[in-house]
This record gives structure tokens, sequence and C-alpha cells, in this order.
């Protein structure tokens, strides 16, 4: 059964990486994501280098501008430009989903481990806290975290985070699972190796290789879900340019200046897809290597 | 009815640019005759025979002069044509029957369908055909079988329900792909024998199998297929009795059954051992009377899922000498793995224990026991999935080497050459992954890493069930090799007593969880004296003397 298995495994291997290769080349939107990811870098590391003004610059003269040659997606109702903004928007952006999901698939990792190593009792436990938290859509539940330690751009953060870590505890329990009975690790014993030993280089590689490809997906909603407790005006304050904020504040002129809610929010989409395409395609590499 | 129900006359498919797979083949079926195809994996066998149902896959190129099933021509058939004509021209019976059957309908419905696509039969009809097939194929208990799903049926159960689908609309041509090849020993005959049954009763058999023995018993005809090409065809006695062709040759030679210990089965490197010859009789074992394990009353049971418990191995004792092996021998379910896994120190025994040299082992704790595990490796039957995936050839051998923190030393990369020189694999296998590795590289790997701790005892779980007679061939002689060599103690696990019986000292037959007979092998197989035994050893596929 597991060697027909394997079989057809190696067959799909040899057909599609080997001959045919869809995996191996780049798609149109791997290679866009791409760039769009660079830009979105680029924009984080080093705003000034692709806007060099300062995006809190006010100049009440030209205000409400639309989209023209000296500002490319227009103004907001204070003057500023809003290119810079969200260029410089970009460093809170990444900074906040990548810190969240670094916190969610920190705390997952803890009580996945604690749930798929140690006994009975422990994996029950877990697993009944894990429930009650999935119970809670996971935007009320950092809600429910703000409510408690008051709005800000860190407990935006760490609240984002909190509400992503059930599932990634999910994932990682019901992988240790399957890698800890894998055959390999019982050869692991027989050798020799200490609990240790095969924990380390066997259990976890194995367990949290597959989680890089999940966290590159969930980075793009820890971006959305942190720009919608800004837009609730719960994250980054309104002058702060912050996509969220922006598209908060753009919010009271929606009518009249679609530009000001517009570009941030399309930022915030092309990120969140670019994360997405991204994970889809290392993932697809890794299943292949 | 014309004469003949498949005429193939200089067959050739290509997949894209590449060498062709089969290259001009040519052969004739009659009714009522069954007509065996047997080759090593990659022969073409398989695609044969798929291009005969036009299943060779979508880039597939098939040619042929002629390509005829009951006088008609299938050649560049659509696939709507093909549609109608398969399960009622040709059926179909698949080496797994667990994943040919959909795992959410009852058989009944399954053997249902072919008759309602290709006949007029009412619904009514239709029950009473199943329920006519059913027993046909020696299911018992008709009316209870066609509502069972196939996951609650056993592996025979389930091949014998697929080969019920694949007759139900009498196709004049049945083609069985190693219908047998996952199956236990005394199933396999009994599949043989309902498949030669449906041949009296006029259908043609092409019969695809990797074993030159499992065939001989039913097919009229043998075809030797190698490259791609049919090297040679003839009458089964005449192919099997006096081969012509080199590959013949070595595929008759790779049989174990009825060969004495020691004697080769492969052809190898080494000029002097031929196949046939027996290097027992000019180097014999070390064997000493020095019991180097021993299980003293082993029992270990399971839960079963409504919570009441099943014994897995009851009471089962042994010893095993130094030098020597021990052949474990039973079907599926018999309690030979958990035994393995008791072996291990894997399982801890319920009652009894395992003694390795005198020493406690599964009576005493792992970290007592991690100092004495290295001298008792351990050969799977599933190579791949017991090497850790991210690891490459190198990787795996250096771990167990317990040379990590050297592994760029010189000297570690000359005992990792040495390690695969032994196992006979080229310092070329190093840097690949187990995954790029044939099924024999990869059972060669995991006996160099069993090797490199130098462990005195070596448990073999069904170490060549996976593998082709002729690679499982070179795997045998390989541990014939080693143990030779490093005056090893086997304990070879097995559901093939044709295997058992060519490897081992001594034996132990299984079944449901108890040792019914055990004693020297020759003394075992010459005269056995359970009459469980004596069933299995009528079971086991020989060529005809």
């Amino acid at each position: 059964m597991s060697d027909l298995e394997v079989q057809a495994e190696l067959a799909a291997h040899s057909s599609q990486s080997r001959q045919a290769g869809p995996a191996r080349r780049l798609g149109v939107a791997e290679g866009a994501a791409g760039v769009f990811a660079l830009f979105l870098l680029v924009a984080a590391v080093a705003p000034t280098l692709l806007a060099p003004g300062d995006p809190l610059h006010i100049d009440p003269l030209s205000a409400f501008q639309s989209p023209n040659f000296a500002h490319g997606f227009g103004t907001d109702e204070s003057g500023r430009d809003i290119y810079t903004r969200v260029v410089h928007g970009t460093q809170y952006s990444l900074v906040i989903g990548a810190t969240a999901t670094v916190i969610g698939l920190g705390l997952g990792i803890v009580l996945g481990t604690l749930a798929g190593m140690l006994g009975r009792v422990v994996d029950f436990t877990v697993n009944r806290f894990l429930e009650v938290l999935f119970a809670f859509p996971g935007l009320l539940l950092a809600l429910l975290f703000i409510v408690i330690f008051g709005p800000g751009v860190a407990t935006a953060t760490i609240a984002v985070g909190l509400s992503t870590a059930p599932g990634y505890a999910r994932i990682i329990r019901a992988q240790l699972r399957t890698v800890r009975s894998a055959a390999f690790v019982e050869a692991a014993t027989v050798l020799g190796r200490t609990r240790w030993q095969v924990l380390l280089r066997h259990i976890l590689p194995n367990t949290l290789a597959p989680l890089f490809v999940l966290a590159t997906l969930g980075i793009g909603q820890a971006i959305v879900w942190a720009a919608t407790l800004s837009y609730l005006g719960l994250g980054a304050e309104p002058p702060t340019a912050e996509w969220g904020a922006m598209l908060s504040a753009g919010r009271t002129y929606i009518t009249s200046a679609w530009w000001m809610s517009f570009f941030p929010g399309l930022f915030i989409v092309l990120t969140a897809v670019t994360a997405t395409v991204l994970g889809r395609s290392i993932d697809r590499r890794m299943r292949h290597a | 009815m014309s004469e003949v129900a498949l005429t193939v006359r200089n067959l050739r498919v290509v997949f894209g640019a590449a060498e062709p797979v089969v290259h001009g083949v040519s052969f004739d079926i009659a009714p009522g005759e069954c007509l065996a195809i047997v080759g090593e994996s990659g022969s073409g066998k398989s695609v044969t025979a798929r291009s005969l149902l036009g299943l060779a896959g979508a880039n597939a190129h098939v040619t042929a002069d002629r390509l005829e099933l009951g006088g008609r021509s299938v050649l560049g058939l659509t696939d709507r044509a093909w549609r109608a004509r398969r399960g009622k021209d040709v059926g179909l019976v698949l080496q797994d029957a667990l994943v040919s059957l959909d795992p959410l309908r009852p058989i009944g419905r399954e053997i249902a369908d072919s008759l309602r696509l290709h006949t007029t039969l009412g619904a009514a009809a239709r029950v009473r055909r199943v329920l006519e097939l059913i027993e046909a194929v020696g299911l018992p208990d008709p009316e209870l079988q066609v509502r069972k799903l196939s996951g609650q049926l056993s592996g025979g159960e389930r091949q014998r329900a697929l080969i019920a689908a694949a007759i139900a609309v009498e196709a004049p041509l049945l083609i069985a792909d190693e219908p047998t090849t996952a199956l236990d020993v005394t199933v396999q005959a009994q599949i043989l024998g309902l498949l030669e049954q449906i041949a009296l009763a006029g259908t043609a058999i092409l019969l695809i199998s990797h074993d030159l023995a499992v065939v001989s018993r039913i097919a009229h005809r043998v075809a030797v297929m190698h490259d791609g090409r049919l090297v040679e065809t003839g009458g089964t006695a005449q192919v099997l009795g006096s081969p012509r062709q080199e590959q013949t040759r070595r595929m008759v030679a790779a049989i174990p059954t009825d060969k004495p210990r020691g004697t080769r089965l492969s052809l190898t490197a080494r000029p002097a051992d031929a196949p046939g010859t027996t290097c027992a009789l000019s180097t014999p074992f070390p064997r000493e009377s020095t019991v180097v394990l021993e299980a003293i009353g082993l029992s270990k049971s399971f839960r079963r899922p409504d919570g009441s418990r099943q014994l897995a191995v009851d009471d089962v004792s042994f010893a095993l000498h130094r030098g020597s092996t021990l052949g474990i021998v039973g079907e599926s379910g018999s309690g030979k793995t958990t035994t393995a896994r008791l072996l291990l120190a894997l399982l801890a025994p319920e009652h009894g224990e395992v003694q390795v040299r005198g020493q406690p082992w599964s009576a005493a704790g792992e970290k007592t026991r991690r100092g004495l595990r290295a001298s008792v490796g351990a050969i799977y039957q599933d190579a791949l999935g017991s090497f850790d995936p991210r690891w490459n050839v190198a990787e795996i051998l250096t771990d167990a080497l317990g040379l990590r923190h050297e592994r760029r030393a010189p000297q570690t990369t000359a005992r990792l050459t040495t390690l695969l020189d032994e196992v006979g694999l080229a310092a070329s296998a190093l840097p690949r992954r187990p995954l790029e590795l044939s099924g024999g590289q990869r059972q060669r790997v995991g006996i160099a890493r069993a090797l490199a701790a130098r462990p005195e005892i070596l448990i073999c779980d069904e170490p060549v069930s996976s593998l082709d007679v002729s690679v499982q061939a070179q795997v045998l002689d390989l541990l014939d090799d080693v143990q030779r060599e490093h005056a090893l103690s086997l304990v070879f696990i097995s559901h093939d007593l044709g295997v058992v019986a060519h490897v081992s000292d001594q034996i132990a037959v299984m079944r449901a969880g108890r040792i019914v007979e055990s004693g020297p092998a020759r003394r075992v197989f010459a005269a056995p004296q359970h009459p469980y035994t004596a069933q299995l050893l009528a079971a086991v596929p020989r060529l005809p003397a």
C-alpha cells in the first residue's frame, strides 16, 4: 500500500519536475509577485529611495488633489502626498505582519509541540484550550485583547499574532504526530539515538519545514488583519502613514476623493496577494524538490 | 467469435521524444488461453498491457501494424470509442484492489457498473448477475458481500471482487496486471486458481508479472520481456525448463524457492559467484551454539476499536545462534511485525522478555539498552520510509557511522565509500536522495546503514517483499555475503516461504500470534508436522519440476 503510494509519487515526481517541469518554470504571477515583493522590501528598508519626501509634510494649499504628475497617487485633506505615505507605510505593515506571524507561529509551536509530544493529559488540555480559542472568530479574539490592553501598534501586532496561533498549533500538532510515528524516527531509535537527538535531528526539522510555507501565506493575512484593526482605530493612530489608518481617514471623503482610500487599499490587496502567490510557489517547489 | 482473442503486431509505445518504452512487440492470445508476460520493473510489460486498453497515457504515442481485439482493430480509437469497448471486450484486474475500488461504494455496485454500461439487463437481473458473479469468484455469502465497502474486505476478498467486476460482462479477454503481488501465498494460490477457472471457461487471459514461479502455475505460454522487447516466447514448460536467452536464465535463477541455503541467485560482479554456485560448501558458516538473541514467552496485545484486546503475539519463544539465520514465516496478521518490533525493543512485551547475549534487553531501560543498540541492527520492508526524507545517502550513512561531527574529513568519505562498496553501490550514490534511487538500491543503502554500527544481530522485517524477483535475488545474495563476512546472526521475517526456506537455518512458522511449528529449516520443509505448515508449503509458487 505505502509502496504503491511511493511509486505513484515517484511517477508524479519524474513526469512533472523532470520532463515537462511546470513546477520549475516561473509563471507570470510568480514573476510579478517577485517584482512587487522586491518593491515592498526596498520600500520597507529604505523608503526615501522610492519616495524622498516626508510622509507627514503638510501642504494645505495642495489638499485633495486627484492623481497628477506632481502627486502620482494624489494628496489627502492636509495636502500630504499619498504616494509618499503609502511607500513609508510599507514598513509598518510588513513589520506588523511579520512580527504577528512570528508571534503566532512561536506560540503555535509551543502549544503544538506540548500537545504532540507530551502525554494524553497535556494533549487533551491543550486541545480543549485551542477549541475554545477556535470558537471565537480570529478578529474577535484580537478585538478582545485590544479591549483589555488598549489600542496601539504594539497591542494590535500581539493581538493579530495571538489570534493566528491556534491555527498554527493545530497544524503543528497533527504534523508532529505523523512524523513521530514515521519509520525513520523508529530507525533512529534502533540506531541508538537518544530522545533529544531524535527530536532535534528528525522530528522538529520534518515538522517545521512545511510550516515556513504556511507562514509566508500567513503574513499576507496578518497584514490584512493589522490594517483592519487600524481601520477600526485600534492600531496605528491616524496621522501615522499606516495603510489601515490611511484607509480609515479616506473613508470620510470617499465620494469626493476616492484616491485617498483606493491606493492604500490597493497596496493591502497586492501585498496579501503577493504573499499568497509566493507562499504557494515555495510550497510547490518544496513538494517537488 | 474469431479464433484469436487478441492480436498484437509490432506494437511500439513512445513517450514524448524519449526512447521507445515498447519496441515492436508481437503476440496472439487464443480464447481460453493464458499468456504471461514476465519482466523486471521497467521492462515495459505494464505499458504494453495498458496500451491494449487505450490507457497508455495522454503523452504516449502508440503505433502497431495490427492491434485487434476479437478480430476488430482498436488502433487509433477515440477515447469515446475506447470507453465503449473497455469492460465489454476487455476486462482489467489491477495489482492493488484497495485503490482500484471506490472506498465509499459497496462492492455490489462496483461490480454492477459494467453491467449497467455494457448490457441491457434490468435492475433485478443485474442484482441476480452480481450475486452469481460474487459466488463465482468464491466469496462466501454473496447477499452479505454486495453491501460491504472495499475497506471491510481483506486483500484477497478485494482482489476477488475486482475480478468479479472484470469478468461481469464476460469480456473475451481479461488483462491481469500483477494480480497477486500484494497477497499472501495461500490467497495467491486461490486467486491463481480462480483465474485458471476463468481461462477454462473460454476467456483469454493476459497475465503480467515479475515472478516466473507465480505465472508458471497457470500460464500456457510465457513471453519474457526485457527493455521493451519480447526476448523469448514459448510454452511455459519449455521456456522455464530450457531457457534460451540470458534474461530468461537470469529470471529462472533468481527464484529462491527450493534452492539450498548459500546458493547464489543473481549475477554479480564477482565472476566466481555465478548463479547456482554454492559458496556455503567452500566456506562453511561459522555456526556456533552460542545464543545471541533469545525470546522467552513473549506476549503482546493491542486494543481493538471496540475496547476489547487482541493478542498479536502469544507466548512466542525462540533462540538465535551466532552466525545462523532464524526465519520467521507467516501470513499477514500473524504477528510477525509485532514480533520484530518486540525484538528491536520498540514495543515492550506484556509477558516474557528478550535477552541479547544473555543480558536483559526488553526488561532493561532504554538508557541501559542504548549501549547495546549498536549490536542489534534492523532492515525494514519500506526502506524509503526508514530514511529521513531531508537527507541524502551521504548524510544517512554519516549519521549511522556516528561521524556527524567529522563529516567533512577525508577519512569519513573513505569510510562511506568502503561501506557503499560493501553493499555493491558506487560512490556516485552519495549525493543522491533515497527517493531518486531504485527499490533495490534503497534496500542496499538500508543494509549499509545497518552495517555501519558493526552489529552482531540483524532483524530483517520483510526486507525483500516489495522488490522484483530479480532484485530480490541480488538483495538476498548481498545479505548472504554480509552475513558470511561479518559472522552476523539474522532474524529473517517474511510472508514468503520460498524466500525463508532459502535463507534460513532454523525456522519458525507463525499463525495468529503463535509459533505453530519450529525447527531446523531442512526438517520443517522436508517433513512438516503441523497441517498449517503443509498448507503453506503447498501454496508456494514453484517452477514445474
